[in-house]
């Protein structure tokens, strides 16, 4: 039971009236109460201002006063003629870092469990979590100087090796620009999400391990046959959580990876795109259109996956 | 135990590839701060790997007489710290209130807080509703937007469950108020969670370089990260101007000691240290919040 004198209190006032009861309790209402007027202000109030989409909305007469045009501007996003172009990009993009970027710590995870020295692992583990601490502008600084013509270190390495005989540009060619976005999201998260996977390999019964080993099992095999199978469980709750996040195909590694406009074909996706055109051409209406659209969508993804969690016997909430 | 020659090359070849990875995971970082280190006319020439050819100490030199990188590091500590104090004190006051199974209201207030996880305005409605909350330009943008996280409320509230209700109740009997329970007894007491979620709030804070660069044109306001973007995004420009005109700019960075690629290194390895200096202490934290993270309720 918790403290009985609170709950006295309680049943006490459960005759007054609602307000009353509230102000007797005004200090939890204290601590609650401004930080929910925060929320309301700094995440519904934007959730209001959505209604723009269906205006032509002017920063003069606000939401408020905006004239009314329906779905104008949905449609106008659907016919415009770069809009195929940034859906194929999203859904490459974010498929390609799903189908990559998913399984990479899984596999870093079984490695670095296999490993006997414990300074080694530690070792490895300190090292591949720290790129997940730099901003995407130090990441991105680091990758436009690997690759830079200007003797980068992956030209140099590549002439060294007579793969090449000039540099290559590989920043301002839209062939390289999905394969280099793709290795650097691995490069710099596929240590930081391998501590999940990591912590539930350490939660397996180590007397399956002998066992196994006294039939005979390889360490190959007792990975296949007790590592994986122990993990699928948390292996699948990742899964369902990352058909949720389909269309988030990544915004500042995008917007800080193709600074080159060449690049615009293959890396315009819907965030950058509602970027662009909303701060930066100050067409807000068309912009947050354009961002409901993602939203709609991924709201119906996620109570997919939702659903598919409940069905797996892992619900998410 | 007893290893069969199959096992051994698993494990051999194991320990290898993990050498591998270690060294792609840390060779850009060495490379950025090895090129930091040498002399900018020299590291035209190409070559530089592993170490230094001609150390200097000249490039940070030149950092450290800019203004507006020191202003911008400057502004960078002060956001982070204010920041992150502001964030982690706040929402574990809210956290707490709603642990509370007196609280009335509380189940609409979990609601409301947890349906702003899976949906929001999204850019433009946020952007506009800083301009009229007449936020743009100011200091306070970077701080006051991100004070309340529902996702740390939903952490510190699952910590702040998970210990004793009879050091809750013996102060109480003592006579200790609800906000004295909180700061005398809970928050002493939440040392771990509130070490994760300030490093976390923390690295968040001294990263971000996106929302300055739309809320904030005043140059003197802008944080390290966002300077270091625009000049990095310069350097690019400039890269592709000498690529067209014949090389000439090359040429020019090659008579000079200190060239825009040694510099903007040495930039982003003033705006890295920070974070190298407070992460090897936090480590065996963070990989605790993670765990809570995920398993969440």
């Amino acid at each position: 039971m918790r403290q009985s004198a609170t709950a006295k209190a309680m049943q006490r006032s459960k005759k007054a009236p609602l307000i009353i009861r509230i102000i007797r309790q005004w200090d939890v209402q204290a601590m609650v109460v401004p930080a929910i007027l925060f929320v309301f202000v700094f995440s519904y109030i934007p959730m209001y201002g959505v209604v723009m989409a269906f205006q032509d909305y002017s920063l003069f007469k606000g939401v408020t006063g905006s004239p009314w045009v329906g779905f104008k501007h949905f449609e106008m996003f659907f016919h415009a003629p770069e809009f195929w172009g940034i859906m194929r990009n999203t859904l490459v993009i974010s498929f390609l870092k799903l189908v990559i970027g998913f399984p990479a710590p899984i596999v870093l995870a079984l490695m670095l469990n296999e490993i006997g020295s414990r300074m080694f692992k530690r070792g490895i583990q300190t090292i591949s979590y720290l790129p997940h601490f730099l901003s995407w502008v130090i990441v991105s600084g680091f990758i436009v100087s690997m690759l830079s013509t200007d003797n980068g270190s992956l030209n140099m390495l590549l002439e060294k090796l007579g793969v090449i005989d000039e540099p290559i540009n590989f920043m301002s060619e839209p062939k390289y620009f999905w394969s280099i976005l793709v290795t650097t999201n691995v490069w710099k998260e596929i240590g930081f999400s391998s501590i999940v996977y990591l912590a539930a390999i350490a939660g397996i019964n180590p007397q399956l391990y002998e066992a196994a080993s006294m039939d005979g099992a390889s360490r190959l095999r007792q990975m296949f046959s007790i590592t994986l199978p122990s993990i699928t469980p948390v292996i699948v709750v990742f899964s369902i959580l990352a058909i949720g996040n389909l269309l988030n195909a990544g915004f500042e590694d995008i917007l800080l990876l193709a600074g080159n406009p060449v690049l615009r074909d293959v890396s315009d996706v819907l965030d950058t795109y509602v970027y662009r055109v909303g701060i930066q051409n100050n067409r807000y209406s068309y912009a947050t259109a354009a961002g409901l659209f993602k939203a709609v969508i991924s709201i119906a993804l996620l109570a997919f996956a939702n659903y598919a969690a409940r069905r797996s016997g892992n619900s998410l909430w | 135990m007893y290893l069969t020659r199959g096992d051994r090359t698993f494990i051999g070849l194991n320990y290898a590839v993990l050498l591998l990875l270690g060294f792609v995971a840390f060779y850009p970082f060495w490379n950025a701060a090895v090129i930091s280190f040498n002399l900018g006319s020299d590291t035209s020439l190409g070559g530089i790997t592993f170490w230094p050819r001609v150390f200097t100490w000249q490039n940070y030199d030149v950092v450290f007489r800019d203004e507006r990188l020191i202003d911008g590091f400057v502004i960078s500590v002060f956001r982070t710290a204010i920041g992150t104090f502001l964030s982690i004190i706040a929402t574990a006051i809210f956290a707490y209130g709603m642990t509370k199974r007196e609280l009335i209201g509380r189940k609409f207030y979990m609601i409301m807080s947890i349906f702003t996880m899976y949906f929001g305005g999204g850019l433009i409605p946020t952007y506009l509703l800083i301009r009229e909350l007449q936020l743009m330009n100011t200091f306070w943008v970077m701080v006051v937007p991100g004070v309340i996280s529902v996702w740390n409320m939903i952490i510190f509230r699952t910590f702040f469950k998970g210990m004793p209700t009879e050091l809750e109740e013996s102060a109480q009997i003592d006579g200790a108020s609800n906000w004295g329970v909180l700061m005398r007894i809970i928050l002493p007491l939440s040392g771990p969670v509130i070490a994760t979620l300030s490093l976390f709030t923390a690295v968040y804070h001294w990263n971000d370089w996106f929302a300055p660069s739309i809320y904030i044109s005043n140059v003197d306001l802008l944080p390290i990260q966002t300077k270091l973007q625009q000049i990095l995004n310069s350097n690019i420009m400039l890269d592709q101007m000498a690529n067209m005109d014949s090389a000439a700019q090359g040429r020019l960075n090659k008579m000079r000691a200190v060239t825009t690629k040694s510099l903007s290194m040495a930039t982003m390895m003033v705006a890295t240290v920070p974070i190298l200096c407070v992460y090897p202490f936090v480590q065996k934290y963070f990989v605790k919040g993670v765990l809570i993270g995920s398993l969440k309720e």
